[in-house]
């Protein structure tokens, strides 16, 4: 029987790097690829900028791959990457919300998009170094959950996954120990380095998104506007609605003698409503841009445990269908900042049960 | 593994590796050295200066030896820019032209330089008249490839040279291409500078040359010591242009003979491919081509993932020229000859060599076949076509 193929998204991290001689081990026929996503060609992105895919990534995974003598490209995804990721952060942005470009990278760029080409060259799986398992459940569904050693949480930004990418996907360090994967990666002399975990946002390596997102639209952003309380009273200037998000405190600009906080943003009337701590705290939330995972449905009000934003622990909550493409969830304990076009991602148990985007 | 890239590199002769050998081991003496064990590695030099000179019916006098076609190109360019700045600050050049000549030129523009890209024709070719309406009292440089490096594409040098002469403007071309595969003469070109590169025509990498005319005075590249008659400083490559004199030598004693084989095969693989392959597009010209060339668009097939099939099967080809691969946009020499962006992205540059074989081109295109069939099966688009074509019949 011929081998399977799997081409290996490879950063030239210890993750990965493992991941690729894993399925090799495993008898797999294994391409390694470096996903070109953003920068410029010429451009070296510096170590501290999160280094998850800039060119130095490159000569790292190359490295790698011919220790590991499998054959390795780079390819190029930035079309890609440009429509589907940051111009949805910029439109989401100038729509008054605070996007989340990792799952949009992940559904449209890291796995669409990849496992359409991988399968077009003949690859049968994509495979990566997510410290997380793949199950197909009793009802006949693939789930991802978190892998029980991982230090951080590594599912919430995928939850948007679909069942056919699933089913094409292989994440072999999610049966080991993060040691474990070390000591592999040090018994067959891969010299790759610890890469530093980028919470931010990579193709902004100075933070300062509405810098960028002015740059991107040429300058076309939405106005300074007025701060207001719930009540519609004026308490000053905001910079305009790209410079907020909810819950925010820091920046503002306003001395009201005690902390304040971002609690709406209204891009209709270009205003950024100001409330107290116990303001930024909502019982519920509705999400739209469905994705389901473990459950093929919530049918019924289901109890599960939802998280609003990648650092988040968790709060339980009643989930519901309100509507074709729509879910109202109702928090037992009412949670800080809920904030629109941000995903609210549901558990059950240690599974991915599905998730939307927060309305 | 076939290897059909020979435009981005050759093969170093094994006759070519012979000759340098000696000048890392034994022979290592600086050739400025007072003893006789270095200076009579100038010798070594020299006589491959003349070889080279010879090949291009040029003086020896009027040959640089350089780090390869870049530099010459750099040179050429730069250096007569600032010389004949007081003259005027413009200068032509086309749209096809290798990035080492295109960015040179938009680094002068930086630099208060006026520069004209001449657009070419759907076949790659500049139109002497369109140079002839481009020339202005200011312009003091005009710098045409002799030969493209992606679509094969042969500029008729000669014609648009003797505009140059004409008008008294200096006229550059870039050989990198071109030299080694066919017949280059300075004089019936009408060109005043000329660079090539080693590892074009089984080489080594990191040397070439530049000729400059002998009456054209162009500033010193790089400063230093006395090398190259104070032209290009820095102690010479003597093991390099030892091994460029070798390979140019055998270029030129075996051309007629690979002109010969290498374009019948082109012809064999540009016929097999256009048969066997729909919606394909050749591009370049048919008849004014490098004999070792062929390039190709194929609609509905993302290049870059054919690229990848291709090295799995154990064939070495490019998407346009290896220096631009990994770019996002579509090569600017098929937006020139006009092919649209969803096409460009489908392009293919096979580019034989002395090795190549018919039984080669047969796997390769049986392999082209197959790879493309399966891209385009996942691709809508085709699918909608092949709807759309039905429903015609």
């Amino acid at each position: 029987m011929e081998k399977k193929k799997v081409v290996v998204g490879m950063s030239g991290g210890v993750d990965s790097s493992v991941a690729a001689y894993l399925l090799k081990e495993q008898g797999y026929d294994v391409i390694g690829v470096t996903m070109q996503i953003w920068q410029d060609e010429a451009e070296y992105v510096q170590e501290e900028n999160g280094g998850c895919c800039g060119l130095s990534a490159v000569d790292d995974a190359r490295r790698v791959a011919q220790r590991l003598e499998i054959p390795y490209y780079v390819m190029n995804f930035k079309n890609e990457f440009k429509k589907s990721v940051m111009d949805y952060f910029v439109a989401e942005y100038l729509k008054g919300r605070t996007p989340n470009p990792c799952i949009a990278c992940n559904r449209y760029v890291k796995w669409e998009s990849l496992l359409q080409r991988s399968l077009s060259i003949g690859a049968d799986y994509i495979a990566t170094g997510h410290y997380a398992r793949i199950a197909q459940l009793a009802n006949g569904r693939y789930a991802i959950r978190n892998s029980v050693t991982a230090a951080k949480d590594q599912t919430y930004a995928l939850y948007n996954l679909t069942q056919e990418q699933l089913a094409h996907t292989l994440m072999p360090v999610g049966e080991y120990h993060k040691d474990e994967i070390r000591a592999i990666a040090e018994e067959i002399g891969l010299m790759v380095a610890s890469k530093k975990d980028s919470q931010e946002i990579c193709f902004i390596p100075d933070h300062d998104y509405a810098a960028f997102i002015e740059r991107e639209t040429n300058g076309n952003v939405p106005p300074a506007g007025n701060f207001v309380t719930a009540d519609g009273k004026i308490l000053g200037q905001h910079k305009g609605i790209t410079h907020y998000t909810i819950g925010q405190r820091r920046g503002l600009g306003l001395a009201m003698g005690e902390h304040v906080f971002v609690t709406e943003i209204r891009p209709e009337t270009n205003e950024v409503v100001i409330g107290r701590s116990e303001d930024v705290f909502s019982k519920e939330l509705e999400a739209d841009n469905l994705n389901f995972m473990a459950l093929a449905d919530f049918k019924e009000p289901t109890r599960l445990l939802a998280k609003i934003r990648y650092a988040h622990k968790g709060a339980m909550c009643t989930v519901e269908r309100i509507g074709e493409d729509r879910v109202r969830c109702v928090f037992d304990e009412p949670q800080r900042a809920v904030t629109p076009g941000q995903a609210v991602v549901f558990y059950d148990g240690d599974y991915v049960a599905g998730g939307g985007t927060i309305c | 593994m076939i290897y059909l890239d020979n435009a981005a590199t050759t093969a170093v002769a094994p006759e070519v590796v012979e000759a340098m050998l000696p000048y890392y081991e034994e022979r290592y003496g600086n050739p400025s050295a007072v003893y006789d064990f270095g200076n009579k590695n100038k010798n070594a030099i020299e006589n491959v200066r003349s070889e080279i000179a010879e090949t291009i019916g040029a003086k020896p006098e009027e040959i640089y030896f350089t780090a390869g076609g870049s530099e010459a190109d750099n040179w050429a360019i730069k250096a007569t820019a600032e010389s004949l700045g007081h003259r005027g600050n413009h200068i032509i050049t086309s749209k096809i032209e290798h990035h080492a000549v295109l960015k040179t030129c938009a680094y002068l523009e930086q630099n208060g330089y006026e520069v004209t890209y001449l657009d070419v024709d759907v076949n790659g070719m500049v139109r002497p008249e369109q140079l002839y309406r481009a020339i202005r009292p200011t312009t003091i440089l005009i710098s045409i490839m002799t030969a493209n490096n992606e679509i094969g594409t042969i500029e008729p040098i000669a014609r648009l040279g003797s505009i140059a002469g004409r008008h008294g403007i200096c006229f550059h071309t870039d050989a990198v291409q071109a030299y080694g595969q066919i017949p280059l003469h300075v004089n019936t070109m009408h060109v005043d500078m000329l660079s090539a590169s080693a590892h074009k025509f089984n080489g080594p990498k990191g040397v070439g040359f530049l000729y400059i005319r002998e009456g054209k005075r162009i500033p010193p590249f790089v400063h230093g010591g006395d090398q190259e008659r104070k032209n290009r400083a820095g102690t010479e490559n003597v093991p390099g242009i030892v091994g460029m004199g070798v390979a140019a030598k055998m270029a030129y004693q075996t051309m007629a003979e690979r002109q010969e084989k290498e374009s019948r095969l082109r012809d064999y693989l540009i016929y097999s491919v256009l048969k066997e392959v729909p919606l394909t597009r050749l591009n370049g010209d048919w008849k004014r081509r490098l004999p070792n060339n062929a390039d190709f668009c194929f609609e509905y097939v993302d290049g870059a993932s054919l690229l990848v099939m291709l090295d799995m099967d154990g064939i070495c080809a490019s998407a346009g020229s290896a220096c631009t691969s990994g770019q996002k946009e579509p090569s600017h020499v098929l937006t020139a000859i006009g092919v649209r962006e969803s096409l460009a992205r489908g392009s293919l540059r096979l580019t034989l060599g002395a090795n190549t074989t018919r039984e080669d081109i047969d796997f390769v295109v049986e392999k082209l076949k197959n790879n493309i069939q399966t891209l385009r099966e996942k691709v809508p688009e085709y699918q909608n076509y092949l709807e759309k074509t039905r429903k015609a019949k």
